[in-house]
């Protein structure tokens, strides 16, 4: 019995030293981004700020940018989640539901999607942009997110449909709805819980994807969050507490997204890895 | 409804829209991808067909690919046995039921969902050798000179873009452990209890062969995801110095968007697409067996 308390008490240790080891980072981040040099380098390294300096988030919105590279994110996210959603759901109810020949092999490209390191279709797609005049726009990175978002969701609302009984549907067949109808009065609504849990696979990697965004756009009008902040760290290299700000403000909204639907995250991740 | 629902009019307007975009925009490049690197191609004058030289050069003449592809394996090393035997241990501690079981759930995650940018800029500030907290703390409990520049010393700066990658993705593993876990049924567990094994013995013996599929996931995840790895090391390090940190990724990139070497850059992109699918055929081909024994049992 004693040996068993034993090794209870050491794996709790593990647990314990995990946890601090994954926080400590972040813990250190926040308290810097709301500190002077002057306690960052030497005076209060890692204690609570001693004077809260809010300015530097202040400062990182109005003079650095930031703000302007927090909105472009919000939209290019907020675009890119929305008809990624769309048309992997209608695609999906097709794969799962809809009769035709082609289906499984048209399944099995989207699946390849999400094996194949994406960033090799990086130069023809660069090419491809700025041959149809969108490239440097908000188009010319809203179509690459929404394109490569695709196959995840797709898998994963395939996955849901199969689960759900088809007398559902037939029932508002027999009534008489119409295709479009029966998708959008009756499907839709059912699959909700499945397109929030794919629509945060997409937001996560919309809102921080950094290497088309820093290809695909030259502009700091178009610049998203992770490129401005890159950029910014450049510039400001040597005021920590700055960049922090900056560095916080870029990452909360993952953080907030990710408290409100934890449970949600979590799940999306093991109907995308377990599934598949 | 099976008439309905088998009208060429309504699957194409359901699939189109998603299967075009991704035709376009996904397929249609990476297979020009793969055509580019047959080609000597700067993306102005004309193409000059060379077979497979691209391929050869990268390990016959090219000073660097070698040590990226090195490296990008010792990553691809690192994760699967220091990353996934860690998750494996949390997830499998977890579900066995502790105080605090959703607290360490959730924050283990966290870092999972920060973009790479912050981590990389997070960790450059924690190996900043003046003031970075890890120096701080060698001098706290050492040597009080202590001074030395993890990142641009050579011999460390890869090594120290491969303790945030490994430490940012333990929280994703685990999860999908402990969700593959606590989808085995419990009547398993309740057997062998009844016939007096050990909860170790329970976790070697039932938990583990039972989650070969999640395990193989796992693995072709972090392989695929080590082969394919650059925002962090773009962040961190940019390659250097000197090349020392080089992945293939940061090798492509620069070929095709500094050195306007379309044709060669493509075939370093398109050799890490050869890569993961050769790799992913490798691991699908291990864990057949292992995945029939799951579920047979």
């Amino acid at each position: 019995m004693k040996s068993l308390n034993f090794k209870k008490i050491i794996l709790f240790s593990i647990l314990i030293i995990v946890a601090f080891a994954q926080l400590f980072p972040l813990y250190w981040l926040i308290t810097f981004s709301l500190k002077s040099n002057i306690e960052i380098f030497g005076e209060n390294v890692i204690g609570l700020p001693q004077n809260w300096r809010w300015i530097n988030y202040k400062t990182a919105l109005s003079d650095g940018g930031i703000l302007r590279y927090f909105l472009n994110s919000v939209l290019y996210s907020g675009v890119t989640v929305l008809v990624t959603g769309i048309v992997s759901s209608m695609a999906a109810y097709a794969i799962a539901r809809m009769k035709w020949k082609l289906k499984d092999y048209v399944f099995g490209i989207f699946v390849l999607g999400i094996m194949i390191p994406t960033q090799a279709a990086l130069l023809p797609l660069f090419q491809l942009l700025e041959k149809l005049g969108l490239k440097g726009g908000y188009l010319g990175l809203l179509i690459p997110y929404i394109s490569f978002g695709i196959p995840m969701s797709v898998m994963i609302l395939t996955g849901f449909y199969k689960g759900i009984p088809k007398e559902i549907e037939e029932a508002a067949y027999i009534d008489g709805s119409g295709i479009f109808r029966c998708f959008g009065s009756i499907i839709l609504p059912i699959i909700k819980p499945a397109i929030a849990t794919a629509s945060i696979f997409t937001f996560l990697g919309s809102w921080n994807e950094l290497m088309f965004a820093n290809t695909l756009v030259d502009s700091s009008n178009y610049r998203t969050l992770p490129v401005g902040i890159m950029s910014f760290a450049g510039q400001y290299s040597t005021d920590w507490g700055l960049i922090g700000a900056g560095m916080v403000i870029a990452t909360l909204p993952t953080i907030l997204v990710y408290f409100l639907l934890s449970n949600q995250v979590q799940e999306s991740l093991v109907a995308g890895a377990v599934k598949g | 409804m099976d008439r309905m629902l088998g009208k060429k009019r309504y699957v194409a307007i359901f699939v189109l829209p998603a299967l075009l975009l991704f035709i376009c925009f996904v397929v249609a490049p990476l297979i020009a991808t793969g055509i580019y690197s047959l080609f000597e191609y700067d993306g102005i004058g004309t193409m000059k067909f060379l077979g497979i030289k691209n391929y050869v050069n990268l390990f016959t003449t090219d000073k660097y690919f070698p040590q990226a592809l090195k490296n990008s394996l010792v990553l691809a090393g690192a994760s699967i046995c220091i990353q996934l035997p860690l998750s494996l241990l949390l997830a499998i501690t977890l579900a066995r039921g502790v105080k605090g079981e959703k607290f360490f759930r959730t924050v283990y995650f966290v870092p999972v969902v920060i973009s790479s940018m912050v981590i990389g800029q997070l960790w450059m500030k924690m190996f900043n050798s003046q003031y970075g907290i890890i120096n701080m703390a060698i001098r706290m409990f050492g040597d009080k000179d202590f001074e030395f520049s993890w990142l641009s010393t050579p011999s460390t700066a890869f090594i120290s873009t491969v303790i945030p990658a490994v430490w940012q993705y333990v929280g994703y593993h685990m999860l999908i452990f402990y969700a593959g876990i606590k989808s085995i049924p419990g009547d398993y567990n309740e057997a062998a209890k009844i016939d007096g094994a050990s909860k170790t013995q329970i976790s070697l013996k039932i938990t583990i062969p039972l989650l070969a599929p999640v395990i193989k996931t796992c693995l072709l995840f972090s392989l695929t995801g080590s082969l394919r790895a650059f925002d962090l090391i773009y962040v961190m390090t940019g390659g250097g110095p000197n090349h020392a940190s080089e992945v293939p990724g940061t090798l492509m990139y620069s070929s095709l968007f500094r050195r306007g070497l379309y044709g060669y850059g493509s075939s370093q992109a398109f050799f890490i697409v050869i890569e993961c699918l050769l790799f992913s055929y490798i691991i699908n081909h291990i864990f057949k067996k292992a995945e029939q024994n799951a579920s047979a049992i």
